[in-house]
């Protein structure tokens, strides 16, 4: 096998960065583990919004309504069925992928904003359901799961991120990937090509929701506890912010994101910096910001520091589908 | 068409012509004859009619500012919200109702203005659509964090407008409340109608939204006209923030007008998502129809209303994109 230059960096920066996670918990109190652990779950929500979005060009506003159906999925099958908890993580990827395929299927015929609209709403009804069918999913109340230990949830969350991130780098770096890319960059080239955009499109929508499934019962297990508030309008907006500060397509930037989105609240109150009210605020400043300033995140501004490649002013108009209309 | 249209990217034909004027009519007949034969349909009706016009001034928002620039404005119910706070805020502070009601507007469409030059016009300038729209995303979960900061999460009371007289009318009971609601969201919506039509600026805006190049080249500044539209569609933005938090059934806290902005997105795509006039309408329908679904179906909860728009919306889209209004639009590729 040829491997490239750019691939064995990005081979080596992928192990130097996993032994530091791995290396982690030798320092970490049980509490922050499970602070790691919510990293992990970002690291894979966010994962799964720049497949669809980064680097097919179809923007999903409501990857935290596929979270819920992870979640519920693992939810309603430990707490009502006694199952193992790690053994409903393929099933929910399973659910979340049917769901995604169910959404992606009007998105074939939707475009940039109004696929924007829909996902929105997804975002939003998706609780209001899990709220009405209360003798299923617990209603408001929600349901209990089995608590673990920090160091347990640190390590399953973080195995499920290194598995997925991998299974993730060989799916966009083969076949699928191009034609991903080549859906986002332009459709009718993409057509004209010979790729079958129902169908990319779609795998595009399922694979990104079975992820987000995965993410979503491991957000489960993190907090023991799922009710509909866990994924509201709030979890699916952060993964969006996530996926914008670390970058759109661009897998090093996820890890980034990831910890932007859990770990600037954490770190700006413990420094007393500023309270938890502002967070919100400054999370919204800052993606305006990166709109404005760096369109594809802090991947590109490492890339543009280290002349990374070479990716140039063009690349920026094109890498967030330019067929919005 | 004009020669102009030779140039254009797009070419433009009138949607269907007869059949969504029949529909809208047979729509109005069934109400009528419903209310007449039954008083509890009545009262549903125009209630559901009272929603529906919060959601109109809403939607009415989103179409101005897609027929500007085709970018929904993810932030408009969360600066709706704002201004409302703000409303709540003078009145707190002493003002009467309707003063306060005055100076928000006055201070929406400053802040509406504002906003468009710190935080979208950078990302217009170089990005995309999407972009744009994920700023405007960027701007909803700002604009939330800073009522949350500012004036904390526990729920507000808002003073309604109106005294909580009702008028019987036939065994008919109706409230002052709702009448005002349908009173005021239509009025500014007219309003604005009149200001388009009407005056030199808004003629200006109406030539800077439909062919921004040609706009320019007679003189008018587009990027103000865009501007100009933001605070346009903040200002009607607080009269459905204000007309939304009277209601009994809403609550004033930073989340409010969430749920609302997908009632008004549907409203807006029923409606063709570029026609305000269709905008109007499909508000008053959702309103009335989820109104209606929510009283005589039963299994209809109220947690479902907001699935129920969403599937709406969905089908809309899927079997005709240019809804109700919208002009169909055959794209060259």
């Amino acid at each position: 096998m040829r491997i490239s230059r750019g691939t064995a960096y990005g081979v080596v920066a992928a192990v130097v960065v996993a032994v530091v996670i791995a290396l982690l918990p030798l320092t970490l109190s049980d509490y922050h583990l499970s602070t790691g652990a919510t990293v992990g779950v970002f690291f894979v929500a966010i994962l799964s919004l720049n497949i669809v979005t980064g680097y097919t060009g179809q923007i999903s506003l409501g990857q935290g309504a596929f979270m819920a159906i992870g979640g519920y999925t693992t939810a309603i099958l430990t707490h009502n069925h006694g199952w193992n908890d790690i053994a409903t993580l393929p099933v929910a990827a399973l659910v979340g992928f049917a769901a995604g395929v169910i959404v992606g299927l009007p998105a074939l015929r939707l475009h940039g904003v109004y696929l924007a609209l829909i996902t929105f709403a997804v975002a939003l009804a998706v609780p209001q359901i899990a709220k009405n069918y209360s003798n299923f999913t617990g209603g408001t109340e929600g349901l209990a799961l089995p608590t673990h230990s920090g160091l347990w949830l640190y390590r399953t969350a973080w195995i499920v991120a290194g598995i997925v991130f991998v299974l993730s780098w060989l799916l966009l770096r083969g076949r699928a990937g191009r034609a991903f890319r080549a859906v986002r960059d332009s459709e009718v080239a993409a057509a004209s090509s010979g790729v079958a955009l129902p169908i990319y499109k779609t795998l595009a929508f399922g694979i990104s929701a079975a992820i987000a499934g995965v993410a979503g019962s491991v957000y489960v297990l993190v907090n023991n506890f799922v009710n509909p508030d866990v994924f509201g309008l709030t979890l699916s907006l952060y993964i969006l912010i996530g996926a914008v500060v670390g970058g759109l397509g661009s897998l090093w930037g996820v890890i980034v994101g990831a910890a932007f989105v859990e770990l600037l609240p954490l770190g700006l109150t413990t420094a007393h910096v500023s309270s938890s009210q502002s967070v919100p605020v400054i999370f919204g400043a800052v993606v305006i910001a990166v709109m404005a300033l760096i369109p594809l995140g802090a991947a590109d501004l490492l890339r543009r520091i280290l002349h990374f490649g070479s990716k140039t002013k063009e690349s920026v108009q094109s890498s967030l589908g330019t067929e919005a209309r | 068409m004009t020669a102009i249209s030779l140039f254009q990217r797009t070419t433009w034909r009138p949607s269907s012509s007869w059949i969504v004027p029949l529909a809208i009519l047979g729509g109005v007949v069934f109400l009528v004859i419903g209310s007449l034969r039954s008083s509890l349909f009545a009262q549903q009706t125009v209630s559901g009619l009272a929603n529906g016009g919060v959601y109109a001034s809403l939607a009415v928002a989103l179409v101005l500012i897609y027929r500007a620039t085709e970018v929904i404005n993810f932030a408009q119910g969360a600066i709706a919200t704002f201004t409302t706070y703000i409303a709540w805020q003078l009145i707190d502070w002493g003002l009467t109702y309707w003063l306060a009601f005055a100076c928000t507007l006055g201070i929406a469409f400053a802040g509406g203005f504002a906003l468009e030059l710190v935080a979208i016009r950078p990302v217009e300038r170089r990005g995309n659509v999407l972009t744009v729209v994920i700023a405007s995303i960027g701007l909803l979960i700002l604009v939330e964090g800073a009522i949350g900061w500012i004036w904390g999460n526990q729920v507000k009371f808002m003073p309604a407008p109106f005294p909580a007289r009702i008028y019987h009318l036939g065994g008919v009971a109706f409230s002052l409340q709702d009448l005002g609601t349908i009173a005021i969201s239509i009025a500014s919506v007219f309003v604005l109608w009149l200001f388009f039509q009407f005056t030199k600026i808004g003629l200006a805006m109406r030539a800077a939204a439909v062919r921004p190049a040609a706009a320019r080249l007679v003189g008018i500044r587009v990027s103000w006209m865009l501007s100009l539209g933001w605070g346009l569609a903040a200002m009607l933005g607080a009269v459905a923030g204000m007309l939304a938090a009277a209601s009994p059934s809403v609550l004033l806290q930073p989340s409010m007008m969430d749920g609302i902005l997908i009632y008004a997105f549907a409203a807006a795509v029923v409606g063709g998502l570029e026609s305000p006039a269709g905008a109007v309408i499909g508000a008053l329908a959702i309103g009335v129809l989820l109104n209606l679904l929510g009283s005589y179906v039963s299994w209809v909860t109220p947690q479902l209303l907001l699935p129920a728009a969403f599937v709406l919306m969905l089908a809309v889209l899927l079997v005709k994109p240019s809804g109700l209004f919208g002009r169909t639009r055959v794209r060259r590729v």
